[in-house]
């Protein structure tokens, strides 16, 4: 184990007679893409820092379905909800945070009817909600007067109404906010939800996620924030895309905070 | 004889309303084709929604001067109809301005009232015909929009100035009668009108007086006829959302947009399936019941919602300029998927027609014939298109259920798609690793 991550899984807590406060729902990217793991690390570092107690389900953990039910396939997506409720509901989990808006809006609107009902929280909520009860502070650090632009993801603002937590969570770093001409409930997608993610665009004059990093670059960004690490991929591809990558980053809110504090 | 012009009138408004409700009748059996869903649950909202969204315009106000100039046809609209009641009125009867008797200081101003905001339609329908055919508005000139869809909006704005025209014709004309001690309505003077007391003498003052007696019925009649002219061809154009709005807002999904339903079906024969007790070679519950189709590949499989959606589009194209892959130049617009599903269940609606009410199979469906699947799969299900459109209107929801029946009916995704959905079956992730691996990245620097 990385020396500073303490990444209990809910066998080994259950094991030791432990419930944790909340399930991470790690995800898909987040357990195998090589960016977006750095996510789920920023993520946990926050965690261990606030001393939340929380488990992840590691091996039990399976993909929640998202991505079968968009492209069609409602039959792939029930039996993975349906394993996935099962070991759930034997660890009597009650609360589930998350760094991908697809599970999170998968969990959290689809699997209540298929018997799985759970609090479920976005990690920019669940962030904001640490920071208000006084379970963690951050300064800005390294961030402090940056120019950062978010990108809402489709799956947290206009599926789920989200859009003030991770703004929240960039102005409590003492960045400068920046909006895009097209955000919140008129934010552009990144091209990679319903499926998109693992296909090759149709034809067409323009790749979505070019078409979405245009609309970041027009604020002039030194950092364009994002809350989703298949927005995360896109957008950073799009600025690869500009030859852009020397001098803007794309980053997850959960690194932003967690680099700000050296963790 | 003199009855001749209240018979004509009643013949003109009774075979005009008869004509439109049996047309009615033919929309409410074809939306009926759908599927049953419930949405009538938490009325409290849904009475809301229509509160808000269609009779308050909640959503066009997100473009507000487009938004304040449909207000103004809008409102003009519903007030113009006190007028219409008081020609239907004095069409039976014979009479001239029924309501100015008893209504007195009040009709002046309900009369001026009308003219304002007639003026203000006006204003608005050459506002709205210049940005279709001057300024030539992108999202009036996608592919979808040209031919018909593009002629049938535009016949509607000028119905709607011929209808202003006529208001203004037979006020004003009349004002310059009435001066003259020779209106219909008796006594000498001025009726007061806010804009037709100086319209009137500006533009027929000096015409004889038959001249404006003919001009004068020729704006009662025109108006008339125009209404009843417009509302006949409602059925024809694209313009049903100024009844079906009401309906359409009441009945629209109130879940978070991001929560696709699932599907009942699916949901038994999954449950079945992780059942360790189920016995696999049970007879079937039901052995003659038609097996459940899954997903939609004609407008019968989509439920009565999405049909009620259909009717209730008006083209304005809002989906569209915000959908993502139609931005970037891809074929799916939301708006093509709204105008193809209306088409292709009014094609089976005349079919029934011509079959004693009976749907003969005609070897056509709504996937392919009207909508691709180059166009389905292009979607990113970002929701822009639900979130832009004015009346709650979801092409995403009739793009989801063909998918559904491409990838369960005809297991036709794209190939990428197929390895997507082998991996997360087999290692229950959409990559090729293996679930064992998933908490590897704690151990990793």
């Amino acid at each position: 184990m990385s020396e500073n991550l303490v990444v209990p899984t809910m066998a080994e807590m259950m094991a030791q007679g432990q419930t944790p406060e909340v399930l991470f729902w790690v995800g898909c990217s987040g357990s195998f893409d090589d960016r977006a793991k750095k996510i789920t690390k920023a993520f946990v570092k926050i965690l261990n820092k606030a001393k939340v107690p929380f488990a992840v389900l590691g091996t039990e953990e399976s993909c929640t379905g998202d991505p079968a039910k968009r492209a069609g396939n409602e039959f792939l997506f029930q039996m993975q909800a349906m394993m996935n409720i099962e070991v759930m509901n034997a660890y009597e989990v009650k609360k589930i945070v998350t760094a991908c808006p697809h599970c999170f809006n998968t969990i959290k609107n689809e699997y209540p009817e298929l018997g799985g009902k759970y609090e479920v929280v976005h990690h920019t909520e669940f962030l904001k909600s640490l920071l208000d009860s006084g379970r963690l502070t951050i300064e800005g650090g390294q961030f402090k007067g940056k120019r950062i632009t978010f990108h809402d993801p489709c799956y947290l603002g206009r599926a789920n109404n989200i859009y003030e937590a991770p703004r929240d969570l960039i102005q409590k770093l003492d960045a400068e906010l920046v909006e895009m001409k097209r955000s919140r409930a008129n934010g552009l997608c990144c091209g990679a939800g319903g499926a998109q993610m693992f296909k090759e665009p149709e034809k067409g004059n323009k790749d979505i996620n070019v078409e979405r990093t245009e609309d970041a670059l027009e604020t002039q960004p030194e950092i364009i924030a994002a809350g989703c690490p298949f927005c995360n991929t896109m957008l950073t591809d799009g600025i690869k895309h500009k030859e852009k990558e020397g001098s803007v980053q794309v980053m997850d809110i959960a690194e932003l905070i967690a680099n700000a504090q050296d963790l | 004889m003199s009855f001749l012009p209240n018979i004509i009138f009643a013949i003109v408004l009774i075979v005009g309303v008869g004509f439109f409700a049996k047309n009615v009748k033919k929309i409410i059996r074809n939306i009926k084709l759908g599927q049953d869903v419930n949405r009538t649950d938490n009325a409290g909202a849904r009475w809301k929604n229509m509160a808000l969204i269609a009779l308050g315009q909640k959503k066009m106000f997100t473009r507000p001067i487009p938004a304040i100039l449909h207000f103004a046809l809008y409102a003009a609209f519903i007030i113009t109809q006190i007028e219409l009641l008081e020609i239907i009125i004095d069409g039976f009867f014979g009479t001239h301005r029924f309501f100015k008797e008893s209504l007195g200081g009040f009709y002046t101003f309900l009369i001026s009232f009308i003219e304002i905001l007639s003026l203000l339609a006006l204003t608005a329908t050459i506002a709205f015909l210049s940005r279709r055919n001057l300024l030539k508005l992108p999202r009036f000139n996608k592919a979808e929009m040209l031919g018909w869809p593009t002629k049938d909006a535009n016949l509607i704005l000028i119905m709607e100035l011929v209808l202003v025209t006529c208001i203004f014709t037979m006020n004003g004309t009349d004002e310059v009668l009435y001066s003259l001690g020779k209106s219909h309505f008796e006594g000498t003077g001025s009726f007061n009108f806010a804009v037709s007391q100086h319209l009137g003498p500006a533009l027929f003052g000096g015409m004889s007086e038959g001249a404006l007696h003919i001009l004068e019925r020729v704006g009662w009649w025109g108006h008339l006829l125009m209404v009843i002219a417009f509302l006949n061809y409602l059925y024809f154009s694209k313009h049903l959302h100024i009844i079906l709005a009401f309906p359409n807002t009441f009945f629209a999904d109130l879940n978070p947009k991001g929560k696709f339903d699932n599907l009942e079906s699916v949901t038994n024969e999954v449950k079945l399936m992780m059942d360790p007790n189920a016995d696999p070679f049970a007879a079937p519950a039901n052995p003659d019941a038609v097996p459940a189709k899954f997903g939609a590949s004609d407008v019968q499989d989509l439920n009565w919602v999405q049909l009620l959606n259909a009717y209730t589009c008006t083209e304005c194209g809002r989906c569209t300029s915000s959908c993502p892959a139609n931005i970037t130049g891809k074929k799916l617009s939301p708006r093509k998927i709204m105008m193809d599903t209306r088409d292709r269940l009014e094609e089976v609606g005349k079919n029934m027609d011509a079959n004693k009410g009976v749907f003969v199979p005609d070897n056509k469906s709504l996937l392919n014939d009207y909508i691709t699947p180059e166009e389905l799969w292009a979607c990113t299900s970002c929701n822009a298109c639900v979130e832009e459109c004015p009346i709650n209107i979801s092409p995403l929801s009739i793009i989801m259920d063909m998918r559904r029946y491409l990838v369960m009916e005809q297991s036709a995704a794209p190939m990428e798609l197929n390895a997507v959905m082998t991996n997360i079956e087999n290692n229950g992730a959409p990559w090729q690793y293996n679930q064992q691996d998933r908490v590897n990245w704690r151990n990793e620097e």
